[in-house]
């Protein structure tokens, strides 16, 4: 079919049909100009050729794998994702790479062992004892497992309690968003270490359970409010009324536009409250809230106890699990900040 | 009976602690089957709140619709909102200015198409995919089968644009509302995206509301124009009434500020004097008037009534451009 637009002033050309103003019209030569492509159609196929070349290299490219590509090429991007990834192996191999049980105490060590001096580095252990006379390497590695199940379940809970609220908020709005929403203020009006504290000691008893339940509940207006949020703007956005516009119940509205729009914010979110969450979790076993299990290596109780009474006597009982906690927090902060960037649909593309 | 007969449509919006504005006032129009109709005026002329009152997509609370929509002869206006829901998308469609925004970003192209088959045709998501393949190819779309499982954003905006008519018109609908289609794309793939709207409402005899405030879109696509000016039709006519003898100074003026191939070399184009914020309300007189160079003493008494014209057109104007003159 020819084109009306390019054919500035020629009559314009109607398929069959006899409807009003359709023979004799000649609109004024000249009004249709603007409109006018000005390549010719050998170049115009060329430019297809182009333009149907250059979108193939993006070909197969998810969201997802776009985000990715994003993030690799930014360095901290990569620095975050290196501490990570070696901190969740160490983790998850801590029996393999640990050269000793963490709870084992070694007689070579206890028979050294006064209140004034701890044994460091001896023939097998690298990383000296522990003042129980344990071996300290095999308990920091085996603290990289405690920490990454403390984070990584105190998250999940906390994400899935805040983007069910949040949800809820967003989707119905009206007074159950109010009630909602003054509810996660309340919350987070409360520092959340005291927060977390307030839990542990309603807690008639302690165990890793209850700190893992107060982090995450810590979280969860975080996540809710983060959620309400952007599925408040989501419904604002053109594709949600595009989507009213073909009849799209309002149900789907919600589980198919709003919701999964708004979940790569609460994904970021979730690796930066996992950093919050070791922080928490260690913060809570330095002041002896946590798991009263003296066999469980975990970092902040390492720190919280034996490297606060000893650090005079050994230092370095002190020192290494605040710096692995502080890495491995760095190293989900820098994660999360460069996903932000990554996901953001400013960058796209 | 018209398709769509739109009769004294009028929105007001309200918010709590401001003044009442008139975003649309006693707007009438009317679409045969199978024809397409033009909505023209400037930006903040009412043509966007137009369409969503026809869909009824204005939003629930802050604003006032009067009137009748008259859709083969039910009142829009007046269905239950489930019932206004089944035929969105189905009978009547819409098309948005921006194709990126416009496309859910996390679902695929396909499953978008797809989608409006099951919900309005009752297909099961096999065939409709399936469908939603023939439609993209229908629309022009290279290698529709690939396209199925991409996503809005790895695509281009000319190809956006025929998924979202792929869209609009999976389900034949009879009417189709287009607010500015192409105005976010290059000119080139504009040309393409209006030559294919043309040929494929031609085909499936779907009619058109075209909403734009660009002449040469006017030019080469509708049967009628109604020129909006502050949100009342200041002039109806058939298309090439309207451009060879536009009647309201303010058709004439757009239309003078079209550059044109056959006009004298270095004859400046001329633009309409002042901004919409120049207008004054209806109620006081023609809100064109502070912009018009054939204001008279009635302009400012009262707003000027619409009145049919001998051609067939309507005419909303105390002192029209002459019917001789032609435009310049
Ligand atoms: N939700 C709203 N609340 C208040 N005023 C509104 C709302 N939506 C639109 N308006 C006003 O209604 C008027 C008409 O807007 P509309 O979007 O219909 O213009 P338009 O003719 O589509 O212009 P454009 O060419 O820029 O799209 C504008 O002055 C606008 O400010
Ligand atoms: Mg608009």
């Amino acid at each position: 079919m020819s084109d009306p637009i390019t054919q500035a002033g020629a009559p314009t050309p109607r398929s069959g049909n006899d409807k009003p103003g359709s023979g004799d019209d000649k609109p004024r030569p000249g009004m249709s100009e603007r409109s006018i492509g000005v390549l010719g159609d050998r170049k115009k196929a060329r430019l297809d050729e182009l333009a149907r070349a250059s979108a193939s290299d993006r070909g197969g490219v998810s969201l997802v794998r776009d985000a990715v590509r994003r993030l690799r090429r930014n360095p901290v991007a990569i620095v975050g994702a290196s501490i990570v990834g070696l901190f969740i192996l160490v983790a998850i191999f801590a029996p393999l790479i640990a050269p000793h049980d963490p709870v084992q105490r070694f007689d070579e060590l206890t028979k050294n062992l006064t209140v004034d001096s701890i044994p460091g580095a001896t023939a097998g252990h690298p990383f000296g004892s522990d003042p129980l006379g344990r071996d300290f390497l095999s308990r920091m590695i085996y603290g990289a497992r405690q920490t990454l199940f403390v984070g990584v379940l105190a998250t999940l809970i906390g994400l899935s309690l805040g983007v069910l609220i949040g949800a809820i908020a967003g989707a119905f709005g009206g007074w159950v968003d109010v009630v909602l929403m003054r509810l996660t203020d309340v919350m987070l009006a409360l520092p959340s270490l005291l927060l977390a504290i307030t839990l542990v000691a309603m807690a008639s008893r302690s165990s890793q359970w209850t700190v893992i339940f107060a982090v995450a509940i810590v979280s969860v207006p975080i996540f809710a409010r983060l959620l309400r949020g952007s599925m408040l703007a989501q419904r604002e956005s053109d594709h949600v009324l595009a989507a009213r516009a073909l009849g799209v119940k309002e149900r789907n509205i919600v589980l198919r536009h709003m919701l999964p729009n708004s979940l790569t914010a609460v994904i970021v979110q979730a690796t930066l409250t996992f950093a919050v969450a070791i922080l928490d979790a260690a913060a809570l076993s330095f002041l002896g809230l946590g798991d009263p299990d003296i066999n469980r290596a975990e970092w902040g109780l390492m720190l919280g106890v034996d490297g606060q009474r000893y650090f005079e006597v050994r230092p370095e009982l002190a020192y290494y699990p605040a710096l692995a906690i502080i890495v491995v927090a760095l190293g989900f902060t820098l994660l999360g900040e460069a996903m932000r960037e990554a996901i953001d649909p400013k960058n796209r593309r | 009976m018209s398709l769509l007969d739109v009769r004294d449509l009028s929105v007001v919006f309200q918010r709590r602690g401001e003044r009442p504005f008139t975003a649309v006032d006693k707007v009438s129009f009317t679409v045969e089957p199978g024809q397409t109709v033009g909505l023209v005026g400037e930006s903040g002329c009412g043509k966007s709140v137009t369409s969503l009152a026809i869909m009824g997509l204005l939003p629930k609370r802050g604003n006032k619709v009067g009137g009748e929509v008259l859709f083969d002869g039910t009142d829009l206006l007046k269905l239950r909102p489930n019932d206004m829901r089944d035929r969105r998308g189905r009978e009547i469609s819409m098309i948005f200015q921006d194709p990126l925004s416009s496309l859910n970003p996390v679902i695929p192209i396909g499953v978008q198409v797809a989608e409006v088959l099951e919900r309005h045709q009752g297909r099961d998501r096999k065939q409709a995919l399936r469908e939603a393949r023939d439609l993209l190819d229908a629309v022009g779309i290279p290698d529709p089968q690939r396209r199925l499982s991409e996503y809005p954003h790895q695509i281009s905006g000319g190809m956006r644009q025929r998924a979202l008519i792929a869209i609009a018109l999976a389900c034949k609908p009879r009417l189709l509302i287009a607010d500015e289609p192409t105005t976010a794309l290059d000119v080139t793939i504009q040309a393409q995206i209006l030559t294919l709207l043309k040929q494929l409402v031609d085909d499936t005899g779907t009619a058109l509301v075209m909403i734009t405030h660009d002449l040469g879109v006017v030019a080469g696509l509708c049967d009628t124009v109604n020129v909006l000016y502050g949100g009342k039709v200041v002039e109806r006519a058939r298309r090439h009434e309207l451009f060879a003898h536009a009647r309201h100074p303010y058709t004439h003026g757009l239309l003078n500020s079209v550059p044109r191939l056959d006009s004298p070399r270095g004859e400046r184009l001329h633009a309409i004097r002042g901004s919409v914020s120049d207008n004054i309300p209806w109620t006081e007189g023609c809100a064109f008037a502070p912009r018009c160079d054939n204001v008279v003493d009635a302009c400012l008494e009262g707003p000027p009534p619409l009145e049919p014209t001998a051609t067939g057109g309507d005419l909303r104007c105390n002192n029209p451009v002459s019917e001789e003159v032609t435009v310049r």
